[in-house]
């Protein structure tokens, strides 16, 4: 059972308190998008065995979004941050470099 | 036999007499007894049988890792099988009985499957019992659940009460040894939390009972000052009878606590299952002895030389007068001083090392022991009893060299590390090729959530089976776990022990006729035989073979077994053991209650119900109710002599004819507010929800991304820039999440406000023609149909009540919905059927308002949506925008397939005879699909009988449904399908007449 | 470790005026509108603040529960809303959604953390602190006002689960861990 700081209210919440969002940073794809673009959208998810980025909802707490950066092997957490954003920041991709030098993940590294 | 010596026994206070049965016979033992050092004082060494061959067993071991002495403890609520008799502490009334044997422990039926062992080796089930495949059925496999099995299932209800609790620590400690110990009082002194958790009742471990001296004092002094000095440090939890079960991600341990279980007293709470989160865990558990493989290793007499000393010098059981040891290490020779200074006798030490010249076989040559090199046990002789021994060369074949007479054998093959919580993570073991075990590799460990090691064994359990060692290394691992200066260890002392010679088969030429008796497995019957079968069969990988011969699958999961078992495995394989590997160390690391594991989630407090302000009224009124969500609703309300078919028919008709009244509190309310909120509501519902006037409902679907229908309800502007979405019963959690996931997650910048207000309000409806009356006579707002008209709402005081009425139906009828603040709607509530006596009002449930919206043709969300329907498919069209670019799901029901003319689509259904369809019932189209089944053209979502109509109704989505209305369909394939006729799916009222009144 | 041998026990206190606020919570109008109807500042993050008619929760970066007597929750939110106006927010009155109980005696730190994966050991939840969690399988919020006092508010409809929780957890006795 994992334990993720949320960013939003400093608690160190263990999963109980926590639900799952899947995949972090999508691009959503409304009305005028190609079948190809709605597909990646809705169901062409990564699934990599290391370095992955996660929405997690802090609902049994302050019920407020974050991300998470870990290796889904390891359970290693580099880091968790602000649900606002559609990339990775600065800091939470060093971590992850200092931990997984060459990490990629779609066109983040 | 096995008896209670006159002298000694640390643990036992012979001042006080324990007394309790075992399978109807009294027995008495001391308080600090185990129910097997009792049987054993007793003179009972059967404990149980075997499980493949019925064969009689005694305790092998002294702790959670004994195989043999499992018994069925307690009686009614408090039965539970398999209990270990070795760690099953006595108290006065105890009630035990052997397993699996049938009719008597003494001659049991099932034990005629020994006679043909050789014609049920390993893997015997599968090869045997394949073919034909309908006698596995009818008559292998009921043979087969009869005489396997352990202990019985309980029947009776629990009468126990359990719970969990959170700790949140810097340090778990598991295991009371000396290293744990020693671990705890230098993790203790760095200030920060710590908990300390022994599985049994006792601290010290082995050193007590070996007499080791820890800086210059007793084992046992120390222990009892250790113990004291961590009591006073208010930074340390400690806890015996408390198990550490399991390591999990991210330092989570669980750990099973026992607080009545050796008590005669039952009314406390019997167990806790603490929920450990663990910045640095230290494994302490020490290492357990290994039997060694011998012909008849397992008769009853027969057992580990370690458990032997402990039952000798904690509890003065003598194991018989006569004792013959069997090692291939130093340590053994414990065991033989042991016996020898209680006045024992032990005729030999039978050492499979060619030469023993360390501390203490010389102690023990200088004691007057005779000790023999080179030497093996080659059978057991006794049956339900050892009565001798059989010698022979170590090296050789069997020959038997000479006869012992004997009561009792104490082997040693080694030990082996606890590292089953280093392991349950991931951390990876070396062959420690001197001491013949895996031992954890410090450059693997399990990785915790910053990437680092975050477990650590310290102690016997990393292989430091010396007390000094263990205790320096135990101490180092103090400072790791704290990051701060341990200071000096202690300084522990114990006797000098020579090499170990591993001894996976004794001896080691033995031939097939004593390898079918030379035990693995206790619990599971598995031998070296099978073993070996295993291997000339194929299989390679030890997981697969420790399925296919059931090695360790047994519930002490191979703790004695599994290494032996390994090394026979390797050698049959010709491969080194570190090739072959271990297999997987699973939590538990001992099995533990599903009452712990419940904790309160049991009884009143199983799960949460919710209830609404009217709740207590509708239990006064004997209401049936039906789970919605986690809320609890009325079904339907019937009357002395009224069956709920009845009652749900006569709610309807006085409804449609007078009025009812609807608990409709449970209703989802949200309030969206912001100067974005028109935006977001227009994004969220797939009607357009912005230009919704002030004061003006609107009935609005929710769908996700992939277009299909997830919720509905009615839309209220409250003000210019709040919104009150109504959501269904079950979905206002959700709906509240998913607005507050686009809001958080998609479209930050919008400023949209929302709070989920639905325990805020009651909610009541008053529906039926007398609606307007009831509320007129109540008095305070105008609700006449001119100022409040059909889909309208107004804000005001209603019989001194402040409410909101909204002009809502959900029944055809004339419908008021009146919401009113949670803590005040009891009173509404009694005030609205008061006032409405007068007019037939009577109380509605879910049934009849189920039925009503049926007949009305409303879809109700769950029976005509299943997560695959789209609006377009209910015939909803009129409520999705054409105007909007976007809302959730709009490019989802732009795709293909969602707009195939081919689509089921809902209609109305009416059976030829009037009947009512079966739930879910197909209907049936020509031929068959790929797959050999009857093809379908569309299926029931909702069917009822209508009182209103006198017949059955019902909905359904039908492939053009909606362009072959008249056509008949046949529902059900079986003989007789039922007919039924296509139709509009409103079927009362379709003018809509009624609503608007 | 000496275990406490005397009782916890878990009280409904009935009504309590509540309203949630959501606002910029650093925003001086809205700090100001705070004061006003509770006397209080706005607490920081996960703060706990009580005043003498009132109290106020800090509940996440945009959302605050304020504690007013029982029958002012309705003029605290028109306060609010006047205070506030032209400027977004959301201020509505939550005091029917909510039960609030009173856990009081020597372990009721450790009756909540029987129920709650939250870190109630002293150090780490002191006084002044609000902690939004679960209580058994509800959500719940709790906070210390003093040694061995709590209060827990969790939704009315659940009420009935979380005292019966509560007065299990206290009756089951002290685990001595704290």
């Amino acid at each position: 059972m994992l334990i993720l700081t949320c960013p939003n209210c400093g608690i160190a919440a263990e999963e109980t308190e926590l639900s799952p969002g899947g995949e972090a940073h999508l691009h959503r794809h409304g009305p005028g998008s190609s079948d190809g673009e709605f597909e990646e959208y809705l169901f062409l998810k990564e699934n990599p065995r290391g370095v992955h980025f996660e929405r997690w909802r802090h609902s049994h707490g302050c019920g407020k979004w974050f991300h998470a950066a870990r290796d889904t092997a390891t359970l290693q957490v580099f880091g968790t941050y602000s649900a606002q954003t559609t990339e990775p920041p600065q800091h939470i991709r060093d971590a992850i470099t200092a931990a997984r030098p060459g990490w990629r993940w779609r066109d983040f590294s | 036999m096995s008896t209670r010596l006159a002298q000694g026994g640390r643990l036992i206070d012979r001042s006080r007499q324990v007394s309790f049965t075992f399978d109807g016979k009294t027995f008495r033992g001391h308080p600090g007894d185990t129910l097997a050092s009792a049987l054993l004082a007793g003179g009972q060494v059967v404990m149980g049988r075997s499980f493949k061959y019925h064969r009689p067993r005694g305790a092998v071991a002294y702790g959670v890792e004994e195989p043999n002495a499992l018994v069925n403890l307690g009686e009614e609520g408090r039965f539970e099988p398999d209990t270990r008799a070795t760690t099953q502490e006595i108290f006065d009334g105890l009630v035990a009985e052997s397993q699996n044997r049938w009719p008597s422990l003494d001659w049991d039926i099932g034990a005629v499957n020994s006679l043909f062992a050789r014609f049920l080796p390993a893997g015997f089930y599968y090869k045997m019992f394949i073919h034909p495949r309908a006698a596995w059925k009818h008559l292998f496999e009921p043979f087969i659940r009869r005489s396997a099995g352990l202990g019985r299932a309980p029947r009776a209800r629990d009468a126990d009460r359990y719970e969990h609790f959170y700790a949140h620590v810097d340090v778990v400690i598991a295991g009371g040894g000396v290293a744990g110990l020693a671990a705890a009082l230098a993790a203790g002194r760095s200030g920060k939390r710590v908990l300390l958790v022994e599985q049994s009742g006792h601290w010290g471990g082995r050193a007590v009972v070996d007499g080791a001296r820890i800086d210059g004092k007793e084992a046992a002094d120390w222990v009892a000052d250790a113990v004291a000095a961590l009591d006073a440090m208010p930074n340390v939890t400690l806890r015996t009878r408390a198990m550490a079960a399991g390591v999990y991600d991210h330092g989570y341990v669980l750990v099973h606590e026992r607080l009545t279980d050796h008590l005669a007293d039952k009314s406390g709470l019997r167990q806790r299952l603490w929920r450990v989160r663990a910045g640095r865990i230290i494994n302490a558990a020490g290492a357990l002895e290994r039997p060694l493989s011998f012909a008849g290793n397992d008769v009853p007499g027969v057992m580990l030389a370690s458990a032997m000393r402990d039952y000798l010098v904690n509890h003065a059981i003598s194991p018989g007068d006569r004792t013959v040891i069997v090692t291939n290490n130093d340590d053994a020779y414990r065991t033989a001083l042991a016996l020898h200074e209680a006045g024992l006798i032990v005729p030999a030490v039978l050492d499979a090392r060619p030469v023993a010249d360390g501390e203490l076989p010389e102690r023990a040559r200088a004691a007057g022991i005779r000790v023999e090199t080179g030497r093996a046990v080659v059978r057991v002789k006794g049956r339900s009893h050892v009565t001798g021994v059989e010698v022979g060369l170590h090296v050789g074949e069997g020959s038997v060299l000479e006869e012992i007479a004997c009561d009792a054998v104490a082997m040693s093959g080694g030990w082996s590390p606890v590292v089953h919580l280093w392991s349950h993570c991931g951390g990876k073991l070396n062959w420690d090729e001197a001491q013949a075990h895996f031992r954890p590799d410090p450059e693997r460990p399990p990785l915790g959530a910053d990437g680092t090691g975050f477990v650590r064994c310290v102690g016997a359990s990393n292989g430091h089976l010396r007390t000094g060692d263990g205790i320096a290394d135990a101490v180092a691992g103090a400072a790791w776990a704290t990051g701060a200066d341990a200071g000096k260890a202690p300084a522990g002392e114990d006797a000098d022990e020579g090499a170990l010679m591993p001894v996976w088969l004794m001896p080691q030429g033995a031939g097939v006729k004593l390898r079918a008796k030379m035990w693995l497995d206790y619990q599971n019957d598995v031998k070296v035989s099978d073993v070996q079968l295993a291997a000339r069969e194929g299989y390679e990988s030890v997981e697969h073979t420790k399925r296919y011969t059931t090695l360790g699958m047994a519930t002490d999961q191979g703790k004695l077994s599994n290494i032996n078992g390994l090394a026979v495995l390797s050698g049959a394989l010709n491969a080194a053991i570190p090739q072959v590997g271990t297999t997987t160390f699973r939590p538990p690391y001992v099995p533990y209650t599903l009452g712990a594991i419940a904790g309160s989630a049991a009884r009143e407090t199983f799960m949460p119900l919710r209830k609404t302000q009217m709740d207590s009224w509708h239990v006064e009124q004997g209401a049936e109710f039906e789970p919605v969500g986690l809320w609890r609703r009325p079904y339907s309300y019937p009357r002395l002599g009224e069956t709920v078919k009845d009652s749900v028919a006569r709610e309807i008709l006085n409804t449609r004819k007078n009025v009812g009244i609807l608990d409709a509190s449970t209703l989802g309310k949200i309030i969206v507010k912001g100067p974005d909120a028109g935006r977001f509501v227009d994004m969220m519902y797939t009607n357009m929800m912005s230009n919704l006037a002030v004061g003006r409902c609107r009935y609005g679907l929710m769908c996700n991304e992939q277009g299909f229908l997830v919720d509905d309800g009615v839309v209220a502007r409250l003000s210019e820039d709040t919104w009150l979405c109504h959501t269904t019963s079950g979905g206002a959690d959700n709906v509240h999440a998913q607005m507050e996931e686009w809001l958080q997650t998609e479209w930050w910048d919008w400023q949209v406000y929302t709070a989920n207000v639905t325990e805020q309000w009651g909610q009541i409806g008053v529906v039926g023609p007398n609606a307007r009356k009831v509320l007129e006579k109540l008095g305070g707002m105008d609700v006449s149909k001119e100022t409040l008209p059909f889909m309208h709402w107004a804000e005001g005081e209603l019989a001194g009540f402040p409410v909101r009425i909204f002009r809502i139906s959900f029944s055809g009828e004339l419908s008021y919905e009146i919401a009113v603040p949670a803590g005040q709607a009891r009173g509404l509530w009694d005030a609205i059927l008061a006032a409405g006596a007068e007019f037939g009002m009577q109380p509605y449930g879910t049934e009849a308002l189920h039925v009503m919206r049926a007949e009305k043709g409303f879809i109700m969300i769950g029976d005509e949506t299943d997560g695959t329907v789209i609006p377009q498919d209910l015939g909803l069209n009129w409520a999705i925008s054409k105007k909007k670019d976007d809302f959730i799901g709009k490019r989802g029901q732009q795709r293909e397939h969602m707009v195939d003319p081919l689509r089921w689509k809902l209609v109305g259904l009416e059976t030829e005879d009037g009947s009512v369809l079966p739930e879910g019932a197909y209907a049936v189209a020509p031929g068959d699909n790929a797959n050999g089944q009857r093809n379908v053209q569309g299926r029931v979502t909702s069917t009822y009988h209508s009182p209103t109509l006198g017949r059955g109704i019902a909905m359904g989505l039908v492939e053009r449904g909606p362009d072959r209305m008249g056509e008949m369909l046949e529902f059900g394939a079986g003989a007789d399908p039922v007919r039924a006729k296509i139709v509009d799916p409103v079927f009362y009222d379709k003018a809509g007449e009624k609503q608007d009144g | 470790m000496a275990e406490a041998t005397t009782t916890v026990t878990v009280r409904d206190l009935g009504a309590q005026g509540m309203v949630t606020l959501r606002g910029d919570l650093a925003d001086e109008t809205l700090i100001k509108a705070v004061r006003k109807v509770t006397g209080l500042t706005v607490p920081g993050q996960r703060g706990f603040r009580r005043g003498k008619s009132g109290a106020v929760a800090w509940m996440s970066p945009d959302e605050l529960l304020l504690l007013v007597p029982e029958d002012k929750a309705g003029s605290a939110v028109a306060d609010l809303d006047r205070a506030l106006d032209g400027q977004h927010h959301l201020a509505v009155d939550v005091s029917d959604a909510r039960a609030m109980f009173a856990v009081e005696g020597p372990f009721a730190r450790e009756v909540l953390a029987k129920c709650s994966p939250a870190d109630l050991h002293p150090d780490s939840l002191p006084e002044g602190e609000i902690r939004r969690t679960r209580l058994g399988q509800v959500a719940a919020a709790f906070w210390c006002e003093g040694d061995g006092i709590w209060r827990v508010i969790v939704f009315r409809s659940v009420a009935g689960y979380a005292q019966a929780l509560l007065e299990r957890s206290a009756r089951d006795g002290a685990v001595g861990a704290f």
